[in-house]
């Protein structure tokens, strides 16, 4: 017979083990938020992975955000108990399938040099998804044996999903200005 | 004997031989005939309009009727491009290479709005229009078409060849 | 008698700059002598199911290293929903996995549900199980079709795109469109079922029973097909957890993760069904577990088409829900939430919340960061096809080039989905 310990609250227990490095906890639409500071991800994470009571053993999703323009920092003027302190977000969403519960993790990564370190040997999925932040979103996970682009071009420039990234619009073509914008488009001759 | 008389005013060589399983026709329809008779299209599928592409080639729409049975995976050996899908900026270099590769004569439907014009997305990662990349013949709009409406622009192209004359390109 | 040759014409061919230097670490160190071959199976082919580049590492036929490279369909979906308002974004959500376009929508309106706390009314979420099932079904139609493909088994193909017939009449009945039909909204669905539907529903239900049989017949006890499919392609399941694979690639080792079982939405713990498993991990085992689901998406479509409650088919929430055009003419109130709703839209917290449900490939979800207004600040879709394509790297080595078609086609992924 298997001895399976009983489920856990992790806010209590992350703290219990990492006291003030759990930076902020947030609750929202059911959902429960652990807010770290990048370097300590990993080992984070490694113990919601393994330890009795948790055992998120399965990493949904990684997402990125950015907060640009002033939604962070000293300009962030929403409530004081919401913590934004750097521009990038990143999100681990984790899932136990023991105790059929989620959990996210977020951490904060400056604008100047984003970094965050990696979990690719906790989990080999992560691979692709920290990949395709570094290409969109322009955060580098430190330890990721290959950080090429994954979505763009290897010679882009530029992190398209950055809100400062413009979207590349079009000029509508309507009957006003058709012969205008024909000229300047590209067409294939042969 | 008397002088053996030419042909009648009028009476055309097929008159004159009968029934002997012979029938002339114009060099041009012959060409235009055996070229829409069989345009073998590539296999060449991107998004969302490749799968009606491929139901359009299944039982319900079957497109054998119109000389397309198989789709060739090589372009050396098809004569038909359709461009059914989103082409983005990362995969116009492969739409070009394979364009170029076809041998003469070849033809392009641009199958869709994201093939035609870019469709719903306007931004940087999609060509506004394949046009921008490879010459189009014929432009099946509707996301994704129906499967009549690209039986349409493939008849719609066949007519266009029916149309073609030999001096234009020999 | 020399022939005459017509003069050569200058070959204007770019010649690829790079070289093996530019793939050390990524492929092994035989690679970098030319001892192994390395293989460009490229966007265009045949059996990749899509725009997917493969760059193998062929030692004779056998696989030493698999690279995937995606991207050829990247369209910029998350970054375009960024400029729209919720409601006309969830048409852009359809042309993501474009083999189950509700299952996209139902995952971006569950999330903008959960955010906004918009209730769904029953009727609309039966209705919403019974498209997600067909949904399924026609999905699966479309990965039997093309997987026998590639493996040889061409009437297959045939068979299966006319049941898909079937169930896209049935969606252009709904929605006036075959795929993309943009039909399930944030609050319920767009519109409440036509007359036709349900006597179509009703014939279609024990007709596609007997084909499924049929398929089975034709490849389940086939020496061929399980040649070729049995022991290829076994993923062990700590494996499986750890490379993030969901759906029948995950079930086919064994682990019983069913978010339709384990967090159920849209009322499916009402429904009574099974959730295949296997055992081996092989391509086999995804397959039968894949006949198998259709046959439960059936037995759930009768059990919500007898109980289908009556009710209104959409949110009567006017804040995030447009009134009827019948309404218009009676109430000043719906004419202004109609304008309100149809210029600026409704706006959501600055908050996240991310929502995940089963799709016909695996566990997608979707993570919405709000921003307070009426556009969305980021919307990120996990896809089961990234984590898919991706553990093509790890399982593909030692395979042979003919049964890496074959896994190809196991784990069913659909590059619209893993690019976005």
């Amino acid at each position: 017979m298997v001895n399976i310990a009983p489920a856990a609250d992790p806010v209590e227990k992350a703290k219990e083990r990492f006291g003030d490095d759990i930076l902020h906890v947030k609750t929202f639409a059911g959902e429960t938020t652990l807010v770290v500071s990048p370097e300590n991800v990993p080992d984070v994470l490694r113990f919601l992975k393994s330890a009795a009571g948790l055992t998120y053993n399965f990493l949904s999703d990684i997402s990125a955000v950015d907060y640009y323009p002033n939604d962070y920092g000293d300009h962030y003027d929403g409530e004081e108990s919401d913590f934004r302190p750097e521009r990038f977000g990143v999100a681990y969403h984790l899932y136990s399938m023991l105790y059929n519960r989620r959990l996210r993790l977020k951490t904060y990564a400056m604008e100047e040099d984003p970094v965050v370190p990696s979990v690719i040997d906790l989990w080999v999925g992560a691979d692709w998804l920290e990949r395709e932040i570094a290409d969109m979103m322009g955060v580098r996970f430190e330890g990721h044996p290959d950080p090429r682009r994954l979505l763009m071009p290897d010679d882009w420039d530029g992190h398209p999903h950055r809100r400062d990234y413009p979207l590349g619009y079009e000029t509508i073509q309507f009957s006003f200005n058709a012969d205008e914008i024909a000229e300047h488009k590209p067409f294939a001759e042969e | 004997m008397g002088v053996m008389e030419g042909p009648k005013q009028g009476a055309t060589v097929s008159q004159k031989l009968g029934n002997l399983g012979v029938v002339t026709t114009s060099l041009d329809a012959a060409i235009n005939w055996a070229r829409t008779g069989a345009m073998w299209p590539l296999l060449f599928g991107l998004a969302c309009c490749a799968i009606e592409m491929m139901a359009t080639q299944a039982g319900n729409y079957d497109l054998s009727r119109f000389g397309m049975e198989l789709n060739r995976a090589s372009p050396r050996q098809s004569d038909l491009l359709i461009v059914a899908g989103r082409v983005t900026r990362k995969m116009s270099p492969v739409v070009r290479q394979l364009y170029d590769q076809m041998a003469d004569p070849k033809w392009v439907i641009s199958m869709g709005d994201c093939a035609s014009c870019g469709g719903v997305y306007n931004n940087y990662a999609v060509v506004q229009g394949v046009d921008e990349i490879i010459p189009v013949d014929v432009y099946v709009a509707g996301c994704p078409p129906r499967p009549e409406q690209l039986m349409h622009g493939i008849l719609t192209l066949h007519e266009k060849v029916k149309n073609d004359n030999w001096s234009d390109w020999a | 008698m020399v022939v005459s040759r017509p003069p050569e014409k200058e070959q204007q061919v770019e010649q690829w700059e790079g070289n093996v230097e530019q793939l050390r670490g990524l492929v092994t160190e035989r690679a970098m002598t030319g001892e192994t071959m390395l293989l460009n199976m490229g966007p265009h082919h045949p059996s990749t199911h899509g725009v997917l580049r493969l760059l193998l590492e062929l030692d004779g036929e056998e696989i030493v290293t698999c690279l995937p490279d995606i991207g050829f369909l990247h369209t910029g979906i998350e970054k375009n929903i960024e400029s729209k308002s919720y409601e006309k974004a969830v048409t852009l959500t359809d042309r993501m996995d474009y083999l189950s376009p509700m299952s996209n929508n139902t995952v971006f309106s569950m999330a903008i549900e959960k955010m906004a706390d918009l209730d769904v009314p029953e009727r609309a979420q039966t209705i919403r199980v019974i498209c997600l099932e067909l949904q399924r079904i026609a999905s699966h139609c479309v990965w039997l079709g093309t997987h026998a493909l590639d493996m040889g088994a061409m009437s297959v193909f045939l068979y299966c795109f006319r049941e898909r017939e079937r169930v896209l009449e049935m969606f252009e009945m709904l929605s006036g469109q075959r795929l993309m039909g943009s039909y399930i909204r944030p609050g319920g669905v767009w519109r409440d079922l036509p007359p036709e539907f349900m006597p179509a529903l009703d014939e279609f239900i024990p007709y596609m029973y007997e084909k499924v049989d049929d398929y089975e017949r034709l490849l389940t006890n086939n020496p061929i097909w399980k040649d070729r499919t049995l022991g290829i392609g076994v993923i062990e399941p700590e494996d499986a957890l750890s490379m993030g694979l969901t759906g029948a690639a995950l079930r086919g080792s064994g682990i019983n993760y069913d978010i339709r079982k384990a967090e159920p939405y849209m009322g499916y713990e009402k429904y009574e069904f099974e959730v295949p498993l296997g055992e081996h991990g092989d391509v086999y085992d995804r397959y039968i577990i894949r006949m198998h689901e259709m046959r439960q998406a059936l037995r759930i479509i009768e059990q919500a088409k007898d109980s289908l409650p009556d009710g209104p088919f959409r949110s009567e929430n006017r804040k995030f829900v447009p009134p009827k055009r019948s309404e218009l003419g009676q109430s000043m109130e719906a004419v202004i939430h109609h304008f309100k709703l149809w210029t600026e839209g409704f706006s959501l917290a600055d908050e996240e919340v991310y929502v995940a449900i089963e799709s016909p490939r695996g566990e997608i979800g979707c993570y919405l960061h709000g921003t307070g207004g009426n556009k969305p600040r980021r919307v990120h879709f996990k896809t089961p096809s990234l984590m898919h394509i991706q553990a093509l790297k790890h399982v593909s080595s030692g395979h042979m080039v003919a049964d890496l078609v074959g896994i190809i086609g196991s784990m069913d992924f659909v590059l619209g989905d893993s690019d976005r």
